[in-house]
């Protein structure tokens, strides 16, 4: 037997070993790690800058987890190529490794645009993995002036994480508002107030036309000097195993539900992926932590022989800054597309519901968080919203809002 | 395993299972040092439908989502019980996100919490249970789970 063979280490990979081991406990399990650190949770490397959390809190898993797993790890090694028809797969220092079933975890890699003059910049960093984050740490000081080029999780997770460590930070991105994957105008600005209350400085509908070394020339004529430059424009899975099989790939991997792709025995899980999302009814790349989790531990049962299906992703995100929350799930229907919008201000905040074909698809909360689960199981579990007391959903999220019956059955039953 | 469970015909919507739940959490010895004029932060509360009233904790899942989307590897399973190392977790809040209970909350110390049946705390039992002076709440082994 050649075992498991798992390429990656991240969430996805601890899912697909954690799912692996519910089903078999004894065949052996290889993970070939391109970076040199054990199993770390990437989202938290703002936290880290930001003096939140430190490097040995960061560890996703106990010390003795590949061990107590018999998981044999390869440290520092990039799988180069795998040959389906004889189940093997080629390391970058030329060794094979074969497998019975093989799960890509590969994640994703940060997308740097061909700037001019990019090569000018002294300074320079992305912001995805620990390493990212030590280097840039090196490089700043209380007298740093930084330029983020890009105002999505990534970079403004960034800005936060550094802001009371530099002197300036400037935040430019060509779309027209903040977070743009994730908010709609209105709720992006409340958030953008947010961080422009703690100093950071916005060039939003605008980004950099060329650099001259550390100077940046914007498109809008803007010029931007800064000391140290952080790129954070977007990431693309890493999906090059696959493209070279011929395997099917569009933005990721594409798995079905029980994370199979297109070559048998080969499985894909996380930010490589892309699978169902059934708030849109359609594939796309959900590159969030706990869908890397599932797939992962979906794609391992799997391997291991038992079946198995992950039939409920959805995007969602639970993103804070400097104290104000905002949490968002589903898909945002427009009245075009025949949806209801029903929504709340508040000072502090913003609730919005996007009802459409009598279920939620989508909701984005701003300000009071508490208890929004509840609402994301609405849009998990498709629950008919007619089978809701409306009133109740709209006013607060508790378990009161079901039937009787359906609520008397929640608090007796564990999922 | 045993889990706290809440009869709804019997809560009389007092509130106490949450201060007995504050206090057993306080890691003070004295019920009124540990809440009077202090906002507290139980991990039980009562919902009210308008017709009735009922204590919602955490369910402690077999498949519990918390754990799964937990992005700092903070919320793990011990036993049955779902814990949360407070040290380890940022606040991110993504437990929150996806509990289809509203189990969790954000805490006083910049972590959040939840139930953890009160096992390693002064009480030893479930507070919320041992204080209930309607037996709305019971702590039992049920094999319907």
């Amino acid at each position: 037997m050649s075992g498991y063979v798992i390429i990656g280490n991240g969430v996805a990979a601890v899912g697909c070993i954690e799912g692996i081991r519910s089903v078999d406990t004894d065949t052996k399990i290889t993970v070939i790690s391109a970076e040199e650190h054990p199993v770390y949770c990437r989202p938290l490397i703002s936290y880290y800058l930001e003096g939140k959390t430190s490097l040995d809190k960061m560890n996703y898993r106990s010390p003795d987890f590949y061990s107590a797993n018999n998981c044999d790890v390869v440290y520092g090694r990039k799988a180069l190529k795998i040959e389906a028809d004889n189940k093997t797969l080629m390391l970058d220092d030329g060794t094979q490794k074969s497998y019975d079933a093989l799960c890509i975890a590969t994640g994703s890699s940060p997308f740097v645009p061909m700037f001019s003059g990019l090569e000018t910049v002294r300074n320079k960093f992305t912001f995805i993995s620990l390493d990212d984050a030590l280097s840039l740490e090196q490089a700043i000081d209380k007298n740093s002036r930084v330029l983020i080029v890009g105002a999505g999780l990534i970079g403004l997770k960034c800005a936060e994480g550094i802001c009371g460590r530099v002197a300036k930070i400037t935040v430019c991105d060509l779309a027209t508002r903040v977070l743009s994957s994730i908010l709609d105008n209105e709720c992006a600005a409340f958030m953008q107030k947010r961080l422009e209350e703690y100093g950071i400085s916005f060039m939003l509908g605008d980004t950099v036309k060329a650099f001259d070394g550390n100077c940046a020339q914007m498109n809008s004529g803007q010029q931007v000097d800064f000391d140290v430059l952080v790129l954070a424009v977007g990431v693309r899975a890493n999906t090059a195993l696959m493209s070279e099989l011929g395997g099917e790939v569009n933005r990721g991997i594409i798995v079905n539900d029980k994370m199979q792709t297109s070559i048998e025995d080969i499985y894909a899980a996380g930010d490589c992926s892309e699978g169902n999302d059934i708030s849109l009814g359609s594939k796309r790349v959900l590159a969030i932590l706990p869908n890397a989790y599932m797939q992962g531990y979906c794609a391992g049962t799997n391997m291991a022989g038992k079946e198995q299906v992950f039939d409920n992703a959805i995007p969602m995100n639970s993103i804070g800054f400097f104290g104000l929350h905002a949490m968002s799930a589903g898909s945002y229907p427009t009245k075009e597309d025949g949806a209801t919008i029903y929504e709340e201000k508040y000072k502090n905040g913003i609730k919005r519901f996007f009802i459409k074909d009598g279920l939620l698809k989508g909701y984005i909360i701003i300000g009071n968080v508490e208890r929004a689960g509840i609402y994301t199981s609405l849009i998990r579990q498709k629950t008919p919203i007619d089978t809701l007391n409306i009133d109740l959903l709209k006013s607060y999220p508790s378990l009161a809002m079901f039937s009787d019956d359906i609520r008397k059955n929640k608090l007796v039953g564990v999922m | 395993m045993k889990r706290v469970y809440a009869d709804e015909k019997w809560c009389l919507g007092c509130h106490l299972c949450e201060y007995n739940c504050a206090f057993a959490n306080s890691g003070t010895e004295d019920m009124v040092k540990a809440l009077k004029d202090k906002i507290v932060y139980p991990r039980i509360h009562i919902e009210d439908t308008g017709k009735i009233t009922y204590a919602v904790s955490c369910r402690h899942c077999e498949e519990p989502l918390c754990v799964k989307s937990c992005i700092s590897g903070a919320l793990g399973i011990e036993n049955g019980v779902i814990k949360i190392d407070k040290d380890k977790c940022v606040s991110c809040l993504t437990c929150i996100l996806v509990c289809p209970y509203g189990a969790l909350s954000e805490g006083d110390g910049g972590a959040v919490q939840k139930c953890e049946l009160c096992l390693e705390n002064s009480c030893g039992e479930p507070a919320c249970v041992k204080g209930c002076p309607n037996r709305a709440l019971v702590y039992e082994e049920r094999c319907d789970v």
